[in-house]
């Protein structure tokens, strides 16, 4: 294999998968797990070997594809490539994949096939948005993600699925569509200046930087433009007040399906914002970053308060992520080299450890059917390996010195200070309310007394899911104790993206 | 005039000899026969086809044939070949409906053959006379097949509807013609355009012309406001049918629709261009506003080809070369992907009018995958979500305009494609997260002419949504024909 295809395996390989998939009879469900998990181990692999052919001096992209043609009309072509904040993701998403298939190995038991199909899609989709260098090839991969997730939700959801996944088609539609007109906009005035189509990533970067800013935003096409991008991203992420279909979508959704709307699909939209609003549109980034800055500190605060009220145990971890997501806006808004890179870092360590809390949550909800928070008390008897993985994983959430949660904090906060020292302080309390929210959870649910004579029964966590949740809890031990190893590939790509 | 020149006009003689032949040997076999009838127009359709490619392949240049009634372009066989196409695959699909229902095959297979000889006509015709004969053939057609069932109630009223308000449109479409006349002293295309390209004053008789011109045009494209004959006609006309109108004959006015304003009116595009971009921005608001709260799949379905009339005549507001390829390409598009939607509401109709409501697809995708997997992709092509011909088509379209510098307009129709997400996918939410009522199943008609014909829909939404360059460039060689750039 030619090193130039290794990126183009990765991505379509998935899909590749979910075609030979597609073959194995319907009544076989074990050989479709089992193939799914082998198709996902073996894109693990596959990305390890980026990594290991990867060069963290490089600041620009590496390991690039032939670009080859797509629709020559318009100039858009098939052309991947990879730096090393897109790297770090795409690591982050073929780890995850096992992870959710044997999470969901007892709890999918209805149209098996067309999980495992809908997931290797969905995981094309994540990857090419990461990797793709032509605008347009982003898009189409982007929009290819709606489809899985929203059936994802849709067929294995929990009892309000269809409201909680047209609710999430639709808002995710309406600021994709938006970001489409965006481009085609760069693309034009990139066509108006070189009298050339195209919608190569290094052609719109140029496009987008020169444009006008205007007197005002109706008038300035580079804020319309950046709106237009932004609103696709911040729905995505989901920035306060986009919010809404999160909690929603993460509730009825089942645990594989929260596993990856938490750990890859939000990282999507801070990942946009970083690869394209603040890079391409420079002058409108520092004029929007005021409203960025205050949106991310309002995210932090209603995230952690809202979680901290919550009942039921799902909701509370998917409100934790609307809080957890404002710091890494925090961080990409501040745009210190230390700032951005926790703000990277931040978005693999809250893939791993919301994830793993969502999968947590799963096997607790497999064996009780009820993720009520008042159910529960003094289980830590009962189930004590179990409490030891929610303990460690909750202390990575509310960023414990040694885990991976505090070095993207302490990062992102430092980072920051030198900025912007009023938002630190606003964004610290919200630190303090995280890890109110997580210990109080933690405290009802596994020590107050024991209430419950239902609960006697519960069985610990059993070899598969220890399997499941042991990745996410060495990259979590592994990122606390020596983040070098992840912060040392992405510091030159950083550091280009921020000259500018 | 010499029998000669009659050579390049064999395909349509060809098209109307045979129609009277099967129209005829109709009325010989009665209630029977349908599916030899039908594999007998298909089989004339093909043969005019191959009379196209062999005599009327088109030479250098714009080239008019019977004394500057017809053109002999690239752009016309584009749409020659769309229309009958669409055509073939309506008689394949109805061969099955017609055995089960109580008509006649004879005369449906006739006529929709002389609406496609009409079709034809409009997506060559050079004068405005032989394009107001082609597109009456077409329309008289029409109204006959709305009403082809003729002891429903709704097939009548839809008829009646749709030849009340076609009739007035025609009538406003030729008082513009006449104005156009009486300021021209012209009636073919290559003078109208030389003429308005030669004078520079505004003439307030021309230009009224040219807007009642447009009217009439809007109508047959059922843009708003000269839709409302639209929902009527395509609920109560026999599926088949709807299937057929909404494709095959709104290319044939798109054709005839790009052939006057982008070809005869392009120079005062000025004057015009404001109509159209109102005309385009009511269209897309309304069709998908109103698609929203239909029960029904048909008139769904008939809202939503109104919207995507809407997004087509973008293409006309931009004015362009661009915005006059990405039409043709999003007509070849769309006519798959509605044709297989309608396709996939012919196999869910059983007799009487069940298996039109939205409920009726209640789990759907349990008992049947693959159909359901095919309407997926239908309805994810008309939304216009990628991989699927949908989005290609809204891409082409929304470029030129961009590129033709109207950003809000485009900003309107994706905001409303975003909103047509909702009722395609009601259809979607109903046949893949429901329970159907299993006791009783609404049944599947099983008929592999339908099946075949969907399939054919499928592979081609998918393959344009994957790969449409062949499809462009087939559209870009009829750009020339009509002088731009």
């Amino acid at each position: 294999m030619h090193i130039e295809h290794l990126l183009t395996f990765v991505t379509l390989g998935p899909a590749a998968g979910a075609l030979i998939l597609a073959f194995i009879p319907g009544r076989l469900e074990k050989v479709q797990r089992w193939a799914a998990l082998l198709i996902s181990l073996a894109e693990f692999a596959l990305s390890c070997l980026l990594w290991a052919n990867f060069n963290p001096d490089i600041a620009g992209f590496q390991l690039q594809t032939a670009k080859v043609p797509w629709i020559p009309q318009l100039g858009i072509s098939y052309h991947l490539g990879i730096d090393g904040i897109s790297l770090l993701l795409v690591m982050l998403t073929t780890l995850l994949m096992p992870v959710v298939i044997i999470a969901s190995w007892r709890s999918i038991s209805e149209h098996v096939k067309a999980f495992h199909i809908s997931l290797l899609m969905l995981t094309t989709a994540m990857l090419g948005a990461f990797v793709s260098l032509d605008v347009f090839l982003f898009y189409v991969f982007w929009e290819l993600m709606l489809i899985p997730m929203y059936f994802i939700i849709g067929v294995w959801g929990g009892p309000r699925r269809i409201y909680a996944a047209v609710k999430f088609f639709i808002y995710t539609m309406v600021g994709s569509v938006l970001m489409l007109v965006g481009i085609l906009y760069l693309a034009y005035s990139n066509h108006l200046q070189t009298h050339v189509w195209s919608f190569a990533y290094s052609d719109l970067l140029k496009a987008g930087r020169q444009l006008q800013m205007g007197h005002s935003f109706f008038t300035s096409p580079q804020m319309l433009v950046f709106a237009a991008f932004a609103l696709a991203f911040a729905i995505k992420v989901p920035m306060f007040p986009f919010h809404t279909w999160l909690p929603d979508a993460h509730t009825e959704a089942p645990t594989g399906g929260s596993i990856i709307l938490a750990g890859v699909l939000l990282k999507l939209g801070t990942y946009g914002f970083l690869r394209y609003n603040r890079p391409m549109f420079p002058d409108a980034w520092h004029a929007f970053v005021p409203l960025i800055l205050v949106l991310a500190v309002i995210g932090i605060l209603y995230g952690a308060w809202v979680a901290l009220v919550q009942p039921d145990m799902k909701k509370l971890v998917a409100y934790s992520s609307v809080s957890h997501l404002g710091f890494v806006m925090l961080g990409l808004a501040a745009g210190t080299i230390a700032s951005t890179e926790g703000a990277v870092l931040q978005m693999v360590n809250h893939g791993l450890s919301t994830g793993a809390l969502f999968l947590l949550v799963g096997v607790i909800y497999e064996r009780r059917h009820t993720r009520m928070i008042a159910d529960y008390g003094g289980i830590a008897r009962v189930v004590p390996v179990y409490t030891g993985l929610f303990l460690l994983v909750t202390l990575s959430s509310i960023g414990l010195p040694g885990l991976n949660g505090f070095v993207g904090e302490f990062l992102i906060l430092a980072g920051t200070w030198r900025r912007y020292p009023v938002a630190v302080i606003f964004a610290a309390l919200g630190l303090i309310f995280g890890a109110i929210y997580m210990l109080w959870m933690v405290q009802r649910v596994f020590w107050n007394p024991f209430t419950h004579e239902e609960n006697k029964s519960l069985k610990d966590i059993n070899l598969r899911e220890v399997l499941a949740v042991a990745p996410l809890v060495i990259f979590i031990v592994w990122i606390g104790v020596h983040p070098t190893t992840f912060l040392s590939p992405m510091e030159a790509a950083v550091r280009s993206l921020l000259m500018h | 005039m010499s029998l000669s020149q009659f050579i390049p006009f064999l395909p349509e003689i060809f098209l109307a000899v045979a129609g009277f032949a099967i129209l005829l040997a109709g009325i010989s076999l009665g209630k029977r026969g349908a599916r030899g009838l039908s594999l007998l127009s298909l089989g004339s359709l093909a043969v005019t086809a191959i009379l196209i490619w062999v005599v009327g392949r088109p030479v250098e240049g714009a080239h008019t044939i019977l004394g500057g009634m017809l053109f002999v372009d690239t752009f016309a066989v584009y749409f020659k070949l769309l229309t009958m196409t669409a055509s073939g695959i309506v008689l394949l699909m109805s061969a099955g409906y017609l055995e089960r229902s109580d008509y006649s095959p004879g005369e449906f297979d006739a006529l929709i053959l002389f609406a496609t000889l009409g079709m034809m006509i409009m997506a060559s015709g050079a004068n405005l006379v032989s394009l107001y004969v082609g597109l009456e053939l077409m329309a008289l057609s029409q109204y006959v097949l709305v009403g082809y069932f003729k002891l429903e109630l709704k097939s009548n009223e839809g008829a009646v509807k749709y030849f009340v308000l076609g009739a007035l449109s025609s009538g406003v479409l030729v008082y513009g013609i006449s104005l156009l006349y009486g300021a021209l002293g012209t009636l073919d295309l290559g003078a109208i355009r030389a003429a308005l390209t030669a004078s520079d004053t505004v003439n307030w008789t021309l230009n009224l012309g040219i807007i009642l011109v447009g009217f009439g045009m809007l109508f047959k494209v059922a843009a708003v406001p000269f839709h409302v004959w639209t929902p009527d006609a395509y609920e109560g006309a026999p599926t088949p049918v709807t299937a057929f109108i909404s494709v095959g004959p709104k290319a044939a006015a798109f054709a005839m629709f790009l052939r006057l304003f982008l070809g005869a009116f392009h120079p005062e595009l000025a004057q015009w261009r404001i109509v159209m971009w109102i005309a385009a921005a009511a269209t897309v608001i309304y069709g998908n506003i109103a698609a929203l709260t239909q029960d029904n799949v048909k008139r769904m379905l008939a809202y939503s080809s109104i919207a995507h009339a809407g997004y087509a005549l973008i293409g006309i507001v931009a004015g362009t070369a661009m915005g006059l390829w990405s039409v043709m390409v999003y007509m070849l598009i769309y006519t798959f992907m509605n044709l297989g939607a309608f396709g996939f509401v012919i196999m869910l109709e059983t007799r009487g009018y069940a298996g039109e409501r939205v409920g009726d697809y209640a789990g759907l995708a349990k008992r049947h995958p693959g159909a359901a997997a095919g309407m997926l992709i239908f309805m994810l092509s008309l939304a216009g979500i990628p991989p699927t011909a949908g989005f290609m088509g809204k891409l082409y379209v929304f470029s030129s305009a961009v590129q033709a510098g109207y950003i809000w307009l485009v900003v309107i129709a994706v905001v409303m494609s975003a909103v047509s997400l909702y009722y395609y996918f009601r259809i979607v939410v109903e046949m893949y997260l429901k329970d159907g009522d299993e006791d009783e199943p609404a049944p599947l008609v099983r008929d592999r002419w339908l099946d075949a014909m969907i399939g054919l829909c499928v592979f081609v939404t998918l393959f344009l949504g994957v790969y449409p360059a062949p499809v462009v460039g087939l559209a870009q060689s009829g750009v020339h024909a009509l002088g731009l750039g």
